[in-house]
């Protein structure tokens, strides 16, 4: 049986950590590689980079990490952010990442998951959806819509709706972050992720709102995900990784010990 | 003088069939990120060549046999550079072959992924997985772990409940069940390593499977073909 993964999100501007990760020694501060390569020994299932490098002349500093990353994490990565064809993504998994995240470009070009599926593989192919609650209307009878640039932009789009058009496309996998639990960490917000997780078969990766191990206890269980993004939580340094694992292991949750 | 370019003619080749002797060749053909073998044995201190050349993987120490997609347009890659017969050549030579993923796939005789017919290095079939419960997800995509059913000189130090990283609809399944090496579950028992003489393939990434994984390709870089 498939242990649920525990996948953490670091961002990166300019080849340099947006945020500081709290137990990376002086010397390293910033760095996403030894950042990586710490999460990595510590036993995270699963990476994911979101470059955001506002400046497209500065994107070849990802590719750098990203290579970098490759030649001493070995566990799977993807890398998100700014990915708007399938050169982009060729680009990132030439350099070593198993997958890329879409996200922006592809609410504005459903072909570009097509299109990626199509030339690496559904398997390498993860849509992150941004996601709002607004109540259920004509347009959004899930209650949901989905948002871009951080949730300033409206679409529109139905939440469901455009899950399983994703998967319809070949995503091998679905990020749902929602919008209104992100940075709160007060909890992931279940009736979505497991509305999702219902409604598509493909695994679900919950974000947004982790910030106890209860909370991944949560989404794990009730939000039927299959995995879930944290971030804060593990990079100010509240919570150990094998605290949050043996919590999840000790309440029945199969997870990977390392 | 003439005589010190023929001497050197001579020391260059001759340095050049030493250096592919002694090195593994990871196969070229095209199908999948090579790269993260190569850096998995990079970091690992392993030579190895990337290599779409079946006379090198004829003359191979060893053989890494990695893959990732459709069984079907592997084949035809594989034939159109002959290195389905360099790698038959290989396995009847008695050098250590490590399939990967659908490396290990195509070394069986057919796969139901496109109704292929594979290399039948191995005798047995590829299904995809048939499963009964709505809420079990194909591909068996992530960590699981696996149980070792014999004892194999690549799996020395794995250790019960160490997990593997899987993304796969299809899997392996010899003909004959002593060539199955050890098992993984998803809804029922599949073969997630395979082996037969100097041959032994996993379902899974090693070089994706953190330090379990990297221990398995330390392992194989110093196995000399014998099973147990």
């Amino acid at each position: 049986m498939l242990s649920r993964r525990i996948i953490a999100c670091l961002d990166v501007r300019n080849g340099k950590l947006a945020k500081s990760v709290r137990f990376v020694n002086t010397k390293d501060i910033g760095d996403p590689v030894a950042a990586a390569r710490k999460y990595y020994e510590n036993g995270i299932d699963e990476l994911v980079f979101y470059d955001i490098t506002a400046s497209s002349d500065k994107r070849d500093i990802m590719i750098d990490v990203v290579s970098k990353v490759a030649s001493q994490v070995f566990i799977p990565f993807s890398v998100g952010g700014g990915l708007r064809s399938v050169e982009d993504c060729t680009r990132v998994r030439l350099a070593g990442a198993e997958k890329v995240n879409v996200n922006t470009a592809a609410v504005a070009n459903p072909r570009l998951i097509a299109d990626v599926a199509a030339s690496l593989g559904s398997q390498a192919v993860v849509l992150s959806m941004d996601v709002l609650r607004v109540g259920a209307s004509p347009a959004t009878p899930s209650g949901y819509e989905i948002v871009t640039h951080g949730g300033r932009t409206r679409t529109g789009m139905d939440a469901l709706a455009w899950a399983k058009k994703g998967e319809q496309l070949g995503a091998g996998e679905l990020v749902v972050n929602s919008i209104d639990a992100d940075g709160t960490r007060t909890g992931y917000e279940i009736t979505l992720t497991r509305m999702i997780a219902e409604n598509v078969h493909i695994p679900v990766i919950a974000s947004g709102g982790g910030g106890a191990p209860e909370h991944l206890y949560e989404v794990l269980t009730e939000g039927k995900a299959d995995a879930a993004l944290i971030a804060s939580i593990l990079h100010y340094g509240e919570y150990r990784l094998r605290d949050i694992k043996e919590y999840l292991h000790k309440r029945g949750v199969k997870v990977r010990m390392v | 003088m003439w005589w010190q370019k023929v001497i050197f003619i001579c020391f260059s080749t001759q340095q050049l069939n030493d250096s592919t002797n002694s090195m593994i060749a990871i196969i070229d053909y095209g199908a999948g990120n090579l790269t993260s073998v190569k850096r998995a044995l990079d970091y690992l201190k392993i030579p190895s060549v990337i290599s779409p050349d079946p006379k090198a993987v004829r003359s191979a120490k060893q053989i890494i046999f990695p893959g990732v997609g459709h069984a079907a347009a592997a084949m035809k890659k594989l034939r159109e550079r002959g290195l389905d017969g360099a790698l038959r050549d290989a396995f009847a030579a008695g050098t250590p072959i490590m399939g990967i993923c659908l490396g290990t796939q195509i070394i069986l005789s057919r796969s139901e992924e496109g109704d292929t017919e594979c290399l039948g290095i191995i005798a047995g079939t590829v299904p995809r997985f048939r499963l009964s419960d709505p809420a079990l997800k194909v591909p068996h995509m992530g960590w699981d772990a696996i149980t070792v059913k014999q004892k194999h000189p690549v799996l020395c130090d794995v250790r019960p409940g160490d997990e593997f990283y899987f993304v796969h609809s299809y899997y392996p399944l010899p003909s004959d069940p002593s060539a199955v090496i050890a098992t993984c579950g998803y809804e029922t028992e599949f073969p997630a390593i395979i082996g037969a003489m100097n041959f032994i393939g996993t379902q899974f990434h090693p070089e994706k499977s953190g330090s379990a994984g990297l221990r398995i390709l330390k392992n194989f870089a110093a196995w000399k073909g014998a099973p147990c």
